[in-house]
This record gives C-alpha cells, sequence and structure tokens, in this order.
C-alpha cells in the first residue's frame, strides 16, 4: 500500500499531460517553431508557480509526510555538462516529439511504436553510462 | 457542464496541475524527475557489470518505477475515456510546415502517421527515427542529469543555475533539429 500514492501520483501525471497534448509531437514542433503559446505556457505557469511554492517550503520550513523538513540537493557546478547533455537531448526531444515521461503516457494511449524510442532511450542511457568517463563534465 | 474536461485542456490549467504533481512528490520525500527511471531499468538489467554508473541499490528507486506504472494508466485512461476526439488544433502555419514537407493532414490525430504509424516504421527511415530519437533522449539526458521535468520545471523552479544552461541546451538542440534536420529527413 505504501506504493498507491505513486500509482496515483503517476496516473494524475499521465492524465495532464495527454489532456494539455504536451506529449504530441505535434506540440513539440510547434513549441520549436515559436507558434504558439501553449507549451510555453505549460512550462512556464509550472515554473512560475513552483517557485513561489519552492520560497514557501524553504522559508517555513515544511515537512514532508515523513515529518522530514524538505530538501533541495543541488546541482553539480558544470556547463559543458549541462550544455553538450541538454543539446543532445533536445535533438532528441524535437526528433521523437517525447521527453521521458510522455514515453511512458504515449504508450499508455496505445502508442505502440514508442516502445521503439524507449528501448532506444535506455540503450541510450546505458551507452553513457559506459562511456562517462571519457566525456567532458 | 463536465463538458471542459473531454477538451483539451488550456495551459493555465495543465502548468499548474505540472506544479501540482512535483509537489505531491516533494511531499512524499521524492523529486519529479522521469528520466532517472532509464537509468533504473539499466541497473535492474544488469549494466552494473559494465559500468559502476550503474551500480546502486536501485530498489529505492522502485518508487519512481511505480510512478511509470501510473503514468500509463493515466495515458489509458485518458486517451479512453476522457478525450472527445485526438485531432491537435495546431497553429495554420505549422500545419502549412508539415504540409510541405509531405506530412499528410497535420494534427487531425495525436501523433503523425508518418512518424509513429505502421507503415513508417516499416521502413528503415521511419525505424531509424525512432531509434535515434531515443538514443539522443536517453543519452542527452542522463549527461545532462535530467530532462524536462527534472531541469525545466523542478530545477528551474529552485533557480538553479546548472538547470537553466540545460535548458538552453534543450532548445539549441531542438532549434536545430527542427529547423535544418527535419527538413532535411522528410
Amino acid at each position: 500500500m505504501k506504493y498507491f500514492k505513486f500509482i496515483a501520483i503517476g496516473f494524475v501525471f499521465g492524465i495532464i499531460m495527454y489532456k494539455s497534448q504536451a506529449v504530441s509531437w505535434f506540440r513539440i514542433y510547434e513549441m520549436f517553431r515559436f507558434e504558439s503559446f501553449h507549451m510555453y505556457g505549460i512550462i512556464g505557469s509550472a515554473v512560475i508557480l513552483g517557485i513561489g511554492m519552492v520560497q514557501l517550503i524553504k522559508r517555513k520550513k515544511l515537512k514532508n509526510i515523513h515529518g522530514e523538513e524538505i530538501q533541495f540537493t543541488p546541482k553539480m557546478k558544470s556547463v559543458p555538462r549541462y550544455l553538450i547533455g541538454g543539446l543532445i537531448f533536445g535533438l532528441g526531444w524535437a526528433l521523437a516529439g517525447a521527453c521521458p515521461g510522455p514515453l511512458y503516457v504515449l504508450l499508455g494511449t496505445g502508442t505502440w511504436s514508442i516502445l521503439i524510442v524507449l528501448a532506444a532511450a535506455i540503450l541510450g542511457t546505458f551507452l553513457y553510462g559506459v562511456l562517462r568517463d571519457k566525456l567532458p563534465h | 457542464m463536465f463538458d471542459f474536461i473531454y477538451q483539451p485542456w488550456p495551459w493555465y490549467v495543465s502548468g499548474p496541475l505540472i506544479a501540482l504533481v512535483m509537489f505531491l512528490l516533494l511531499f512524499t520525500g521524492k523529486n519529479f524527475g522521469m528520466s532517472s527511471n532509464l537509468r533504473t531499468m539499466c541497473s535492474i538489467g544488469g549494466a552494473g557489470k559494465f559500468s559502476d554508473f550503474f551500480k546502486f541499490d536501485w530498489k529505492n528507486q522502485v518508487w519512481n518505477l511505480i510512478v511509470v506504472v501510473g503514468a500509463i494508466m493515466g495515458g489509458f485512461f485518458a486517451s479512453q475515456f476522457l478525450s472527445a476526439d485526438t485531432t491537435v488544433d495546431i497553429n495554420q502555419q505549422t500545419v502549412a510546415s508539415l504540409e510541405s514537407m509531405g506530412f499528410a493532414n497535420p494534427g487531425d490525430a495525436y501523433v503523425p502517421e508518418e512518424i509513429f504509424g505502421w507503415d513508417a516504421i516499416k521502413s528503415f527511415k521511419g525505424l531509424m527515427i525512432l531509434i535515434i530519437g531515443g538514443l539522443l533522449i536517453g543519452f542527452g539526458t542522463r549527461y545532462a542529469g535530467g530532462c524536462t521535468s527534472g531541469h525545466a520545471i523542478s530545477g528551474l523552479s529552485n533557480l538553479q543555475v546548472p538547470s537553466l544552461i540545460a535548458v538552453i541546451g534543450f532548445f539549441i538542440g531542438g532549434l536545430i533539429m527542427t529547423f535544418f534536420i527535419i527538413p532535411l529527413i522528410f
């Protein structure tokens, strides 16, 4: 039962992603062509609300359901890692029209060909793991 | 009165709801980041034999795989029971640009047949598009340490400079693909 809440959160996430059309290839293509505000509105409003909520959590030292203060781990400082890695990810995001979360949501809609993208994404992560010592970070 | 549920949800409904998902995860003691699952699956599959990067106690990550199961169910439920139709009302300029590359009726289906349909994946080119797309996603997201959920939503919400750099990278890559590579492919 301790996992039920995660099923529920994932379920809600899946519905939001499908209904917002953020998992549609067309919306991603449209976003990168700057021909609609839709995707910018989704990400922008999530971030603006997110900034306010993170500030609230930090200032009020809010606790999670286990009674621990909610912590934010800072990301390691680097430029090449985020810029190069991000650029590679961006190429894939625009080509397949999906990022990791939407891959699963699309699977649920019965878009079976997304399994190929998912399998390749797992392989891509594996290749990164094998090559990471040779890459600039 | 519930008619709006069956229509596509506008950004000002969807965006705040995504922020809510992030906060539900923070309050359960976790983080919002979907790409970690790919690493977890490598680890479960025995990738630790090839790289220490996959040697970690993946049992601590099971919750994230459960979120994925929920997301699959959510996608199924929303597409089957919460949608009047599957059209995506994209800008007419976007439609025109896709038509000029040979896409038929862009936006009539939820995703393009030319990329995800059976005829597409039976061709070598179509198969390569999906495979290369997946490889770039999986490699890039782990290199950058996160994807749209981990960097663009969680990271920017916490005003992290690394996430801003990553999001700039996402856009450079996305623009190169959209304006220079996709027109070459189609």
